[in-house]
């Protein structure tokens, strides 16, 4: 056939689908919202204006590029190339701002007024907060209830930047209820409101165009990485897997080069099988979830199964349908970490490099041991987030 | 016939509005869907509406999700529903639909579905987050095999050319939600609602449509059927089944009052 003689982009296609996975599967509530979005969004990021606007904010406000850095004591002790790509020192501390710059600009350019959005640790609401504060737009964010007793310092800081914390008091409480409580803002504020999603998760387009304006992840990593060793391409590139969208964007500008390898790590909690896991790929099935056919933990009758992790921002029962087609397709390599082995990767990177990680991008530095890579080899490792919002939960650790 | 068709094609000028009640399975006790169903029934209901529990009903509001919650602690299940209806044709004549979310449904796998609901007597099914051409190209035929209607949702923002879409593939009836909200809101029937509904009228749609969302007693179910064939009532049976300690009677009440039957006369 024609088509395996082409180079797979494995990029979503006309009719919003990666392979098998992605679509639109909302209510008729939805769909003029989420039409409008999708018969712009191109038009509207390829506008030289918004390009504009969009990296000048990116360069001054944000703080990018992140610097690409060698972790010098870390490569030794793996016996390999080991360079981080800081995403930790983006402004508000993760990469979930790269995201939320982009879609502010979007809602503007789309005439709304009013911004919703859904959290989990706190670190999507803090940074939708922070650009509503820089716009000077309205902001709702959902929070799970329990989410809201767990993450305090985030919660302080969404009030702080004038956002409006509503907990989602129904169902487990957690990310995926606040997701649905998102979702129903939008449906009952259809004209004047822009949904700002904090990962590559939801109805098409949203997979794709948050993978789009996290693709600044990887683009700074193919000229960061020719400059620090001359190579054009890493052979790994490392990230944690919650919703997908930092991994979306360190794998964005390699997913053609097949030689890069891709791998996705997913928290296990406290052991895939153990009933406390968010282990995604290992644990679920396809099916429908927030408004995409995706991989998700299920029951046998089809409902959604609450996940753990001990960082919130990976407990999440879905990934994104980019990654559920990286995974069924075999592109992708997809690992998971277990709430132990995160903590000891951040206290590992802590005391070799000085950098305190954020728990979610510790299970990606958990792995490093497992990937067998060679002495001469390169390994890019995403480190999406700081450690400052785990304070409480390291210090437990301490001793 | 499919007793939906049916239903639509016998209701003559000036009979009035047909009422469908929404209501979930397996609440509020798991053994109470067929009791309800029953009580419907026998209280003069036109058509029933049986709402599938699902974990993270999207287009429901907190009345409806909290149902769902509680039918899912009670252990309600896709599988335990289609037993529980098992024989409701020997009694049950009304057309009777599936409301649910398409999740669960692919798990049980469509095919399998369509083929249980037909063997109970289901006549149709409402699953908001199907997408109109995933439904076209992978679905549409398993239904038509079994006699499965499937009912697709208009609202006040879709575009004309969406709505003749939709009519264009539509049997049965369309499910006409009355505003921009999810289910249970407070509204009754508004003038922007009705220069929507006049709008709708004029468009001489070849299905009848029922009207859904904020319709709660007699004087909301006129208003609306006024403006079409029916109406339906969700959110507000479901706090009457909330507060109920005699089932069977109250709800038989509920019935005649919005049909405004007398209360003496048998159906
Ligand atoms: C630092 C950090 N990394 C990763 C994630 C997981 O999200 P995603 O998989 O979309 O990158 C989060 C989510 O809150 C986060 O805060």
């Amino acid at each position: 056939m024609e088509e395996t003689l082409e180079k797979k982009t494995y990029q979503v296609d006309p009719s919003g689908y990666y392979g098998s996975f992605g679509g639109a599967f909302i209510p008729e509530m939805l769909y003029p919202n989420v039409e409008e979005l999708r018969e712009n969004y191109l038009q509207i990021i390829n506008d030289p204006s918004f390009q504009k606007s969009y990296n000048d904010l990116l360069r001054d406000y944000v703080g990018r590029p992140t610097p690409l850095y060698r972790a010098n004591r870390l490569s030794d002790k793996y016996n390999t190339n080991i360079f981080l790509k800081r995403e930790d020192l983006c402004h508000t501390g993760a990469h979930k701002v790269n995201n939320t710059i982009g879609q502010i600009l979007m809602a503007q350019r789309l005439g709304k007024k009013r911004i919703v959005a859904e959290t989990g640790a706190g670190q999507h609401g803090v940074a939708t907060a922070t650009v509503c504060a820089l716009m000077n737009l309205e902001c709702v964010v959902y929070m799970g209830e329990l989410d809201i007793e767990r993450q305090a310092p985030n919660v302080a800081r969404m009030k702080m930047l004038g956002a409006e914390v509503r907990p989602a008091t129904c169902g487990s409480r957690t990310l995926k209820d606040a997701t649905n409580e998102a979702m129903r803002h939008w449906i009952n504020n259809p004209v004047d409101t822009h949904y700002i999603i904090g990962s590559v998760v939801g109805p098409h387009p949203y997979p794709d165009m948050v993978a789009r304006f996290q693709s600044i992840i990887s683009e700074e990593i193919k000229w960061q990485l020719k400059a620090h060793t001359g190579k054009e391409n890493p052979d790994y590139v490392l990230a944690c897997v919650g919703g997908g969208s930092n991994a979306a964007g360190a794998f964005y500008h390699y997913l053609a080069d097949e030689d890069v390898k891709l791998v996705a790590v997913e928290a296990a909690g406290m052991g895939i099988s153990s009933g406390h896991s968010a282990a995604t790929t290992a644990l679920g099935k396809p099916g429908v979830l927030h408004g995409s056919r995706t991989i998700l933990m299920q029951t046998d009758d089809g409902q959604v199964v609450e996940p753990f992790s001990i960082s919130a921002g990976l407990d999440y029962p879905g990934i994104g349908p980019q990654h559920a087609y990286l995974f069924d397709s075999g592109r992708g390599i997809f690992l998971s970490a277990t709430d132990e082995e995160a903590v000891q990767a951040a206290f590992e990177l802590t005391r070799l490099e000085g950098i305190i990680p954020a728990l979610e991008s510790s299970h990606a530095l958990a792995v490093l041991g497992r990937l067998g890579a060679a002495q001469s080899e390169t390994v890019v490792v995403n480190l999406s987030g700081r450690g400052d919002k785990d304070m409480a939960t390291y210090m437990k650790y301490i001793d | 016939m499919n007793r939906i068709t049916e239903l639509f094609q016998q209701k003559q000028p000036g009979d009035g509005g047909l009422l469908n009640v929404y209501f979930t399975a397996g609440f509020p006790e798991l053994n109470d869907t067929t009791r309800v169903l029953q009580a419907l029934q026998d209280g003069g209901v036109d058509l029933v509406e049986i709402g599938m529990p699902y974990s993270d009903p999207v287009a429901d509001g907190e009345t409806i999700q909290k149902s769902n919650d509680r039918a899912l602690e009670n252990g309600m299940s896709v599988k335990i529903l289609f037993e529980q209806l098992h024989n409701m044709r020997e009694k049950v004549f009304v057309p009777v639909l599936l409301m649910g979310y398409v999740n669960p449904v692919l798990q049980y796998g469509v095919e399998n579905f369509c083929r249980k609901c037909a063997e109970v007597g289901v006549d149709g099914l409402i699953l908001p987050d199907m997408p109109m051409d995933v439904y076209l190209n992978e679905y549409k035929s398993i239904f038509d095999r079994y006699g499965i209607l499937n009912i697709f949702l208009i609202t006040p923002q879709t575009s004309e050319k969406r709505i003749r879409q939709i009519d264009e593939i539509s049997e049965g009836f369309i499910y006409t939600v009355s505003s921009a909200s999810v289910t249970g809101s407070k509204t009754g029937v508004s003038a922007d609602m009705e220069s929507y509904f006049a709008r709708l009228n004029a468009m001489n749609l070849k299905n009848p449509r029922l009207i859904g969302f904020g319709i709660k007693d007699n004087a909301t179910f006129t208003q609306a059927s006024q403006q079409a064939a029916g109406a339906i009532i969700g959110s507000a049976f479901i706090r009457l089944l909330q507060e109920t300690s005699d089932l069977e009677q109250d709800v038989k009440s509920f019935v005649r009052s919005v049909k405004n039957y007398p209360e003496t006369v048998e159906i």
